[in-house]
């Protein structure tokens, strides 16, 4: 059993669908320091150790430091709930649950980074937490500058990248930027903008009240503290739970009732993230540290098993067929590297491929990244990359005898 | 100083023409949008390459100094 102390950002009342209001929230956690009681919270931030979790893992004292030491003017505050990334519940379930946290911590923000503007950025399709911070927002309205907006990001993968939200908060357009100039130099009405993940947020909140050796007291190995993932597969626990780094997969995936001999693979960070397969990963930490140097990435927190029984040609079809039309469509490489990728993957996952396909599948894997304005066609290629290390064996299966050797049968059928 | 070869992606269309003049530093994709070699361009070929900037019809090759800013995540 994971202990309850690992529960921090998801402590106190059960999570039923009903947000948290202030006066709980309140009484359980204090007020929030504000001024001069925060003289040291980005130094705080930064011993904590505590990184930015909506996927590139950025250190976030280290974000707030750089902000906060500009030349002149204004900023703004940016809090990040877009969650895009379908397979992701953590930002969602956040906001819906525990939305004064994550004003807190754009509060926070505010204050540090010397910021007059607050935009909260919640996916439109995360209805329930549209409507937590909107009624948070009104519960706060003394704590919060007067130039504070509730933003919905459209539906789509790309509109939470830092430049597509900004982009989208000034014009309406939810598609990544050329950068530079960056966010934090030119963002939201033109002025240094700090475009923070809510999760980090909240846990700046509780960094605030408690300090960074409270944060850093979690943690089994390297990485401290403690992180919301999302594990998705067979199980009989779907979702988001909140876990010391360093947890291992197996242990979360074991008490979701899954098992290890009924799992094949499993997707690491996302769609935007790596395949490994199951023996390997079991043991692996959930440690952002650790994961990158076997090559694998904490991401947003994802977890995703796949079952014995499941091809991962497939699966895989499947991720890339969406990453492809989730491209906003601006940059070449992206467009039509992805849709290519996308649409010879579903044709060896299908059996309607010869050997060819797999030479241009590679070819166009290594060929892809890095050339785009975001980090969009990079995450895919780096999926397909992993997709092929960990089922190599049976895409060249699919596509030598347009059999998929997971079902035993002609894939058409399966 | 040295400098090197940046490509503005969402300006570029896939003319291509970069990589016909620049074959030493530019290979070009199946749709003919530009596989830029990473790295300083030597000064041998800054010439050049000034060459394929100046004749990309989008204006989305440009020629920079190495440590201009690097984009952030």
């Amino acid at each position: 059993m994971i202990s309850n102390q690992t529960e921090r950002l998801l402590a106190g009342p059960r999570l039923d669908g009903e947000p948290e209001r202030l006066d709980a929230h309140l009484a359980r956690l204090g007020p929030l320091p504000h001024g001069d009681e925060n003289r040291d919270l980005i130094a705080s931030l930064e011993a904590s150790g505590l990184l930015g979790r909506g996927g590139a893992g950025f250190p976030v004292g280290r974000k707030w430091r750089a902000l906060a030491e500009r030349r002149s003017g204004s900023a703004v505050v940016v809090a990040n709930g877009a969650e895009g990334e379908p397979a992701s519940f953590k930002d969602r379930t956040l906001m819906s649950h525990r939305p004064h946290l994550v004003v807190d911590g754009a509060i926070l923000a505010a204050e540090a980074v010397g910021a007059d503007e607050i935009v909260f950025y919640v996916g439109k399709e995360h209805e329930s937490a549209v409507e937590a911070v909107r009624r948070a927002i009104g519960e706060r309205r003394s704590e919060l500058p007067l130039r504070t907006r509730l933003v919905q990001a459209p539906i789509g993968y790309v509109a939470g990248e830092a430049s597509a939200a900004v982009h989208y908060v000034n014009n309406g357009d939810a598609r990544p930027t050329t950068t530079p100039p960056r966010v934090s130099e030119r963002g939201v009405g033109g002025r240094p903008t700090l475009v923070q993940n809510v999760e980090s947020l909240a846990y700046a909140a509780l960094i605030a009240r408690l300090g960074e050796r409270w944060y850093r007291s979690a943690g089994r190995s390297d990485s401290r503290g403690t992180a919301l993932v999302t594990l998705t597969g067979p199980i009989q626990e779907q979702g988001v739970r909140e876990i010391e780094l360093g947890t291992t997969i197996g242990e979360i995936a074991t008490e979701a009732g899954a098992r290890i001999d009924r799992t094949q693979a499993v997707v690491l960070g996302g769609y935007f993230g790596t395949w490994a397969p199951a023996r390997d990963a079991w043991d692996l930490p959930l440690d952002p540290a650790v994961m990158r140097s076997a090559g694998l990435t904490f991401g947003c927190g994802i977890v995703g098993l796949l079952p014995g029984d499941v091809c991962g040609v497939s699966a895989t079809a499947q991720i890339m067929g969406f990453l492809a039309k989730e491209s906003a469509g601006q940059c070449g490489p992206c467009l039509y590297g992805l849709r290519a990728l996308g649409d010879a993957t579903a044709r060896v996952a299908v059996g309607g491929a010869g050997t060819g396909e797999l030479e241009h599948i590679e070819r166009w894997t290594s060929q892809i990244g890095g050339r785009g304005a975001c980090h969009h066609p990079d995450g895919a290629v780096q999926l397909m990359a992993s997709a092929l290390n960990v089922f190599g064996d049976e895409f060249r299966e699919h596509a030598r005898t347009g059999r998929c050797s997971i079902t035993g049968s002609r894939i058409e059928a399966a | 100083m040295d400098v090197r070869l940046r490509v503005d992606w969402i300006r570029c269309d896939g003319y291509g023409l970069c990589g016909d003049l620049l074959p030493e530093l530019i290979d070009l994709d199946d749709w003919r949008y530009p596989i830029v070699r990473p790295g300083p361009v030597d000064a041998g070929l800054v010439h050049d390459a000034q060459r394929a900037v100046d004749c990309c019809p989008m204006k989305a090759l440009v020629l920079e100094s190495v440590d201009a800013g690097r984009r952030t995540t």
